[in-house]
């Protein structure tokens, strides 16, 4: 049966702690932060970022498809999933999916990868959640959100089996979103809680533990999504878990992240689980999923992966609500129109998405973008791809007032980057204060949302200072 | 390789004022550029035989009728010239090697732009949007060379706001300039910040203008209005470097090789062996402060990482041993991109003749026009000498 061979995640940089969401509306707070993604990031951004971290150390290029659950997805027509492995520089021929429509996409997403596996049509599926639900302002759910992603990589083969798996469905009360709404939508949260979430929680995860034969006693951890702070702990109870046996739904640390939470919860488990354990995960949304996992070992450690507990750790607090507003585009100045074409955009995929330089096989020198004649040597059309290392530090520099015929209180840092190993690339700096940038400063690289030209998502590059671990 | 040098002359010149000239479109500034350099080589609408306009942004005008149809000039060759900032000159260029090849007698080369139709905030870089290019400003990609200049040799804002300190001194003084009020250190080094490490007056601004030069060969010019000062074309190079300097592995960001290139084909066709001690008198590309300060290194006018000091020390100035920009340069005329390599060889020639407009410096025999273009990437050097 399908196994997990490595796990991510992303949180994004920025939390606002709910207390200045209440000052801001003269209403209560709810305890603890939220995480916020920049005004360049969406799910499917976040996605990547987690991508890229659960592939640290793994070959793109052995991963036969990559699922992507949202219920945020930044296109209703254009596949997120194509472009996520595009950014992750994935093969071709992969079988790309968006799952969408619930907060139970992951599980879905990832039983259809189990599927996959198992009936032997791919050996590595990737699967990534991300969501960035946007709560009304002053409602509730606006403390209570958060953004985040999460990723697990379900192979043929690695350290943790998946033992089974089950899942109920049918029509249940529960939060909405309509097509053209903008805000989630609840209508009595007592009531979705007790005959949705609860119900159906506790009922698959009944079946499964019949199913498997095991009780709460041989399990290590149980990682329960829920979508309130506390109705997790009744869940666990009415399967017979102990308190100090659930995983941090992290309603504290980043909010309640959507499609995402299960596979960050899961992420968390498993940087923490011992071999030998038993992981239960039970995710729910229109329904429920649960699956039974056991480390035969533990996810060997990759240098540079971060996972949910290094990304919990680098942070930085927004100063203010309005910042929050600007990051979420609740009060967005009128841009100046950006061009744009999705044919150049296309045509220059490999640079732009896969962000592959070139390296030339006579002089040597790595260039990007990728030229038909060497700039060093002279060399006509011998060269060979290169994926450009992620990392860099800053050569030159500008803090640019000028955008688009405005001029900005707050400039756009824009930042000659030597990347470690070498290559030369030229990106807008996001995720931190221009003050702080110097010469000399060390980088890494992120996907993000660069304009709107043409009505489409102009994905690109940008890079932010080396977050600093912050307890 | 063949040279031009002695084979052309400047016989007559003109320029509008340049400024926010609301009231006025592309067809007035060539009309007013053009007719005064025609009514000052006394050379007749019909004595024109062909005519090269340079123009960077199609708003101001498409293809060689936004000159043929203001002068209504028809039935001739009429090219649109477009090369980055060193439009201008680069039309100048063309103009050249048509009289000294033999085919034309009397040319005239025109640049303008209508930078203010598009307001004043900044060149329209929107066309630019290409994920790897981005969005930066024109201020925003000389400033990076600022930054590494400073980290290379210690300069500071200081050294920059000399150089806009310097030219409103000159351009206080000239008619034809945008602005003509001087500044002071404090002026300079208080204005608000447009692109790190450059302020408001560190940077040229936005303005509309046109400049015309009328040319042909000496010995027509012999029997011209100006016979006996007419002024002779020594050398004229262009040179381009790489356009995307920020990708590039070998650049270091403290000097534009562009320059280097134009300048060393430009002496060389010239005779000028020591640009420092030889040449009297340039009017260079002063798009932004820490551009007229690498300039004076890549033109040789001194050496590499002394361009702080040879402003700070006076050389620059209309009475030092190698006055720059004392017309006020791009920081008081702004830059209409088309326009201003036509505005400098008016400069110059003026100069030359003894006639400048504003500040004039004394015994001027050979002048440098100096035009840069993109990111540093296109440069167009003009070496101008008197007949005598």
């Amino acid at each position: 049966m399908a196994r997990i061979a490595s796990s991510g995640a992303y949180v994004p940089l920025y939390r606002l702690s709910r207390q200045q969401i209440g000052d801001a509306w003269g209403i209560p707070a709810v305890p603890g932060e939220r995480a916020v993604a920049n005004a360049d990031e969406d799910s499917l951004t976040m996605a990547v970022a987690a991508g890229l971290d659960c592939l640290v150390g793994i070959d793109a290029s052995t991963i036969d498809g990559l699922f992507f659950a949202t219920t945020t997805a930044p296109y209703n027509e254009k596949q997120s999933a194509g472009v996520i492995a595009a950014a992750l520089d994935m093969r071709r021929d992969i079988n790309t999916a968006d799952f969408t429509g619930s907060l139970r996409a992951a599980t879905t997403a990832m039983r259809a990868a189990m599927d996959a596996v198992d009936s032997g049509s791919a050996k590595n599926v990737l699967v990534v959640a991300a969501d960035c639900r946007l709560g009304e302002p002053e409602s509730m759910f606006e403390q209570l959100l958060g953004d985040g992603a999460g990723a697990v990589l379900v192979s043929k083969d690695g350290p943790v089996a998946i033992q089974g798996a089950y899942s109920l469905a049918g029509e249940q009360v529960g939060a909405w979103r309509r097509a053209e709404d903008r805000y989630v939508r609840s209508f009595e949260s007592k009531v979705e809680t007790q005959y949705g979430y609860a119900t159906s929680a506790v009922a698959a995860g009944k079946a499964l533990m019949e199913k498997q034969g095991v009780t709460a006693e041989g399990i290590a951890k149980a990682v329960i999504t829920a979508s309130d702070p506390r109705s997790y702990v009744a869940v666990g109870k009415a399967l017979g878990f102990q308190p100090a046996q659930l995983q941090d739904t992290l309603f504290l640390s980043v909010g309640s992240s959507g499609a995402a939470l299960a596979l960050m919860m899961l992420a968390g488990a498993l940087e923490q689980a011992k071999a030998g354990e038993r992981i239960f995960l039970l995710n729910h949304g229109d329904g429920a999923d649960a699956l039974l996992l056991e480390m035969s070992d533990v996810i060997p450690e990759a240098a540079g992966r971060k996972g949910l507990i290094g990304h919990l750790f680098q942070k930085r607090q927004l100063p203010s609500y309005t910042a929050y507003a600007h990051f979420r585009h609740l009060t967005d100045r009128e841009q100046p129109p950006a061009a744009g074409s999705p044919v150049t955009y296309w045509r220059d995929a490999a640079q732009e998405l896969n962000f592959l330089g070139a390296r030339c096989k006579s002089c040597g020198v790595v260039q990007y973008p990728p030229p038909r004649v060497c700039a060093e040597c002279r060399t006509k059309d011998s060269f060979e791809n290169v994926k450009l290392p992620r990392k860099g530090t800053v050569y030159t520099y500008t803090l640019d007032h000028l955008s688009g015929g405005q001029y900005l209180n707050v400039p756009i840092p824009r930042l000659v980057i030597d990347l470690d190993g070498g290559g030369r690339v030229f990106l807008e700096m996001t995720d931190g204060d221009p003050n702080e940038v110097k010469i000399g400063l060390p980088v890494e690289i992120l996907f993000r949302r660069l304009h709107e030209g043409a009505n489409f998502h102009n994905y690109y590059w940008k890079c932010r200072p080396l977050p600093q671990a912050s307890s | 390789m063949g040279s031009i040098k002695d084979k052309v002359a400047i016989i007559g010149v003109g320029c509008t004022k340049f400024g926010e000239l609301w009231e006025k479109d592309p067809e007035d500034l060539v009309v007013e550029a053009a007719y005064e350099a025609l009514d000052d080589a006394g050379v007749a609408p019909d004595d024109v035989q062909a005519a090269w306009i340079g123009i960077l942004y199609p708003f101001t005008g498409l293809s060689g009728n936004t000159f043929s149809d203001p002068m209504k000039l028809f039935g001739i060759p009429v090219t649109r010239v477009e090369n980055y900032c060193a439009s201008g000159m680069d039309a100048f260029r063309n103009a050249c090697y048509a009289v000294a090849s033999g085919v034309y007698d009397v040319v005239v080369a025109c640049g303008v732009e209508k930078l203010m139709d598009t307001g004043s905030a900044g060149l329209p870089m929107q066309g630019f949007s290409h994920p790897v290019f981005g969005g930066v400003s024109a201020p925003g990609l000389f400033a990076l060379a600022a930054t590494r200049c400073f980290n290379e040799y210690g300069w500071t804002k200081e050294d920059l706001a000399r150089v806009a300190v310097k030219n409103h001194k000159n351009g206080a003084l000239h008619p034809k300039a945008h602005f003509r009020r001087p500044i002071t250190m404090e002026d300079a080094l208080s204005a608000p910040m447009i692109a790190w490490p450059l302020g408001r007056f560190d940077c040229c601004a936005m303005s509309d203008g046109s400049a015309a030069l009328v040319i042909t060969r000496p010995e027509i010019a012999e029997k011209s209005k100006h016979k006996d000062d007419y002024v002779l074309v020594m050398a004229n190079a262009l040179a381009t470097a790489t356009g995307r300097p920020m990708f590039s592995n070998s650049t270091d960001f403290l000097g534009f090789p562009a320059t280097r290139y134009a300048a060393k084909a430009a002496y060389a066709e010239a005779g000028v062996k020591d640009p420092a001690k030889e040449i009297s008198l340039a009017e260079v590309h002063d798009c932004f402060s820490i551009t007229e300060i690498l300039n004076y290194q890549d033109l040789g006018f001194c050496a590499q990482g002394d361009g702080a000091a040879f402003v700070a020390e006076g050389h620059a100035d209309v009475d030092g041993d190698l006055p720059v920009n004392a017309s006020g340069g791009l920081k008081c005329f702004g830059h209409p991109i088309g326009a201003t390599g036509c505005r400098m060889l008016y400069e110059v020639t003026k100069q030359l003749q003894g006639r400048a407009d504003g500040a004039q410096v004394k015994n001027a025999r050979l002048g440098l026009a100096h035009n840069l273009g993109g990111p540093g990437s296109v440069c167009s050097v003009t070496i101008l000498g008197r007949k005598d």
